[in-house]
């Protein structure tokens, strides 16, 4: 099957002679939810804007359901939708306006376009506003119309550059939610993010890019399988002043009724843990994962690859 | 893209330039009329008197070819430049750039707009002109095309000022220090033949001058210049600023990284 993002030794230096790219191989199949994580600076939005067509590349090929972005370029083109970092819609136009034109951009006809408008501000509680200048939106609004003006000429590969930055956690889920129904449908995503959890929640595989390397491009389930550290954290039910030690696993008492244990999963299992918990009398309340786990495994790379 | 998606992306620029300048209204059309309503009081019926006939004509009818003229180039100009820039500030001209819209047809909207706003206050300066004036109209062919290919022109101008701005004082200085010196030195108020020798050849050099001198025949049936050197002067710069302009968005300068 053609992959829907194909990109060979892509490379690009900027005029000021920084090199943000530095020979990127990358392959993104139909139908996956594709996370792109890095660092500020680590080439991410260079290689999106190349792939949207805003940047222009130095060398290295790129192609889009198999269309060539340089001898295919409108075809390419019409497979993409592209959610952007920055709000870079015009503020002063109408919110139903921002995407019927957007549709006219691509060929589609107003009437066709109006449809599809109404449909998606539906769909993500946009259309009391669909009147109003997008300037009066709120923040999480304008991702939303962000989102929703990618969607007009029913792309079928979105890309999505930070799209839950700065909105609120309710917001953010029920993004989550969209995005996961959306790739359901049939759309590849691309997404960046900052958010680890939500890489982790909604990514099948993974790329991780750091200095302008592809120094990652895994599943998400075969990298997380290398993280052989697991740290929880106990509540425990009666306050205790100390505990015994178990072995090479490692407890830490961050308070009387609060326990920190860290131990490496080839050596021991939680259901251990909690047989020498038993036999030492201590009642378990509650338990949570103490870091997010693709979040140390992300800083384990990226710091790797400095060294 | 088919030929009917062209269309549509065309008529979707089209319109939302004309939409853009429409809802503001106040800041885009009312100035230029009230401005050249205010030429005609003062340099038509307070001034012109004391200066008698020109080429047959009395000030009043002589000033209004020149002052309707000066209204599209201006509003050609500075809609496309405003729109072009402000899409560059805002970001959004990104919307156009990530589309498989061509160059050309964005190239073509951006400039229809310029030209349907220099239209616009055209016809509402020529409207405020029949209060002072009465209006002749000798060649209303060469009026009208004369008027069109002048706001296309300036359409285009307008776009490459909106290319290399990175400012809002970018998008001020050519208008204020190049365009008014070139319209008023242009033949809006006078003929050349009043002025020496030696300033007549070097107002030659103003292109401004041959759009002023084909409008003004068109309307008046009077010309400093043959209209075909109009013609000529005003085809020649819309291939020149229409080539460099494409040569601007196919290689992205100012608007792709």
């Amino acid at each position: 099957m053609t992959a829907a993002l194909a990109i060979t030794n892509l490379r690009k230096t900027y005029d000021n002679g920084f090199t943000a790219l530095k020979g990127i191989n990358l392959s993104v199949q139909q139908g996956d939810f594709y996370a792109l994580l890095g660092a500020n600076g680590a080439g991410k939005s260079t290689t999106i804007g190349i792939i949207s067509s805003l940047v222009n590349k130095t060398s290295g090929t790129v192609s889009i359901f198999g269309y060539d972005l340089d001898t295919q370029r409108e075809l390419a083109k019409s497979q993409i939708g592209l959610v952007p970092q920055e709000f870079n819609f015009n503020v002063f136009e109408p919110v139903g306006e921002i995407l019927i034109n957007q549709g006219g951009y691509y060929g589609i006809e107003r009437p066709i376009a109006t449809e599809r408008a109404e449909r998606l501000l539906k769909q993500l509680g946009l259309w009391e506003k669909r009147k109003e200048q997008a300037r009066t939106l709120s923040g999480g609004m304008k991702r939303r119309l962000m989102i929703a003006r990618a969607l007009v000429h029913e792309p079928r590969l979105l890309i999505l550059d930070e799209p839950t930055a700065g909105v609120d956690i309710e917001i953010r889920r029920s993004m989550w939610e969209f995005l996961t129904d959306l790739n359901a449908s049939g759309i590849t995503i691309i997404l960046t993010t900052h958010y680890l959890e939500e890489a982790e929640s909604l990514c099948r595989n993974i790329g991780i890019i750091a200095q302008g390397q592809l120094i990652e491009n895994t599943s998400m389930k075969s990298l997380l399988s290398r993280l052989d550290t697991e740290t929880y954290v106990f509540d425990l039910v009666e306050p205790i002043q100390q505990i015994k030690e178990m072995g090479a696993c490692h407890f830490e008492l961050r308070d009387p009724t609060t326990l920190e244990v860290s131990y490496h999963k080839e050596d021991f299992s939680l259901n251990q843990i909690f047989a020498f918990l038993n036999q030492q009398g201590l009642q378990v309340l509650s338990m949570r994962n103490k870091t997010n786990r693709l979040e140390q495994l992300f800083l384990d790379l990226v710091e790797g690859n400095k060294a | 893209m088919n030929a009917q998606q062209k269309w549509t992306a065309y008529y979707t620029i089209l319109i939302r330039e004309i939409l853009r300048f429409s809802r503001i209204w106040i800041q885009t059309i009312l100035p230029p009329v009230i401005t050249t309503a205010l030429y005609f009081i003062i340099f038509g019926n307070l001034i012109g008197p004391a200066i008698g006939e020109m080429h047959g004509f009395t000030y009043m009818e002589f000033i209004v070819p020149g002052l309707i003229m000066m209204a599209v180039i201006t509003n050609s100009y500075a809609n496309v430049v405003s729109s072009f820039y402000g899409s560059k500030f805002q970001g959004n001209i990104a919307e156009m750039l990530v589309s498989p819209v061509p160059n050309w047809i964005i190239l073509a909207g951006f400039v229809s707009g310029g030209i349907a706003r220099g239209m616009a206050v055209g016809a509402a300066v020529t409207m405020v002109s029949l209060i002072f004036s009465k209006l002749y109209i000798e060649h209303l062919f060469v009026m009208f095309t004369i008027g069109l290919l002048t706001s296309t022109l300036f359409s285009l101008a307008g776009l490459i000022n909106g290319v290399y701005a990175k400012s809002f004082d970018d998008i001020s200085i050519v208008p204020t220090f190049v365009l008014t010196p070139l319209t008023y030195l242009g033949g809006v108020f006078y003929s050349i033949s009043m002025l020496p020798e030696i300033w007549q050849k070097i107002s030659l050099l103003n292109p401004v001058l041959y759009m002023v001198n084909g409008f003004r025949y068109g309307v008046l049936g009077i010309a400093d210049i043959p209209i075909w050197i109009s013609y000529l002067i005003i085809l020649g710069f819309i291939a020149l600023l229409a080539s460099f302009s494409m040569y601007l968005l196919n290689r992205g300068i100012g608007i792709r990284t």
